[in-house]
């Protein structure tokens, strides 16, 4: 295994994790202002995405799989997942702030397993190195 | 409330989770295949990159696995509670992940790996609470 992530690499993961969380968040106050959506009116789907907060949630997932899949064509999966876990923790904190839910003590302590989950890989090697077959020398 | 019975429900919910980490595995290795996307940006553009990217079978497969995961989940979800449904989901996909990456992907899933996977996974039940 390597461990070669530059700070581009890094920020990369960073843009994940913000797009994830801030895309979800957005899509969340959005539909909160459209209000419920019934399985017989499915149409009102469609009305949502003139919302400017869903159509804006809508932008950052986007953001989100673009800087996903580039950091799955140079990181391990088992890397990235956990990495990016730290968007659950953003998306706590933000239905905290700006959402104004109530965060249990529960949630909470899920919070701190995650950072620690997140710990865990973010300083280890990125990338599983497989060796060269023989006779495909560079 | 739950509408299913316990197989029912953790048929559905096994069902979004294999078809999650179908997804993922897809998609992980056909960006191994296809390559470090910033070198293809710097080669050949974003059109190129993004060519390159949906030009690849694998790929599509993975984001079909991803659909069918998600109208899973919808299936899933007007039978389960959300409650339920969601970090069971979530959990199994992440401990799935990382078994399925080791054989179909070959990484080293090392101890500090499992261990991370363990954690998010316990992280994501406790959020549900």
């Amino acid at each position: 295994m390597k461990h070669t992530l530059t700070p581009q690499r890094y920020l990369i993961l960073l843009v994940v994790v913000l797009t994830a969380s801030f895309g979800d968040v957005l899509l969340s106050h959005g539909m909160s202002q459209v209000g419920p959506v019934s399985v017989h009116d499915l149409g009102l789907l469609l009305t949502a995405l003139k919302n400017p907060w869903v159509m804006g949630g809508v932008v950052l997932l986007i953001g989100f799989f673009g800087s996903y899949l580039t950091a799955l064509s140079w990181a391990d999966l088992t890397f990235v997942l956990p990495s990016t876990a730290f968007s659950y923790v953003i998306v706590a904190l933000l239905s905290r702030v700006w959402l104004h839910e109530h965060v249990s003590t529960y949630r909470w302590l899920g919070i701190v397993m995650i950072v620690c989950g997140v710990g865990f890989v973010a300083n280890g090697p990125a990338l599983t190195e497989h060796p060269q077959p023989v006779g495909e020398t560079q | 409330m739950t509408y299913a019975g316990p197989v029912e429900t953790w048929t559905t919910i096994v069902a979004v989770a294999v078809t999650a980490v179908a997804g993922d595995v897809l998609t992980a290795g056909a960006m191994r295949r296809i390559g470090d996307l910033d070198e293809i940006r710097a080669r050949s553009g974003l059109f190129g990159a993004i060519k390159a990217v949906t030009s690849s079978r694998m790929f599509l497969l993975g984001v079909l696995a991803m659909a069918l995961s998600f109208f899973s989940l919808l299936f899933t979800l007007s039978k389960v509670d959300v409650s339920l449904a969601a970090p069971a989901s979530a959990s199994l996909t992440f401990i799935g992940n990382a078994a399925a990456a080791k054989i179909f992907l070959h990484e080293n899933v090392d101890r500090r790996r499992w261990i991370a996977a363990l954690f998010v996974c316990a992280g994501v039940i406790l959020l549900s609470k």
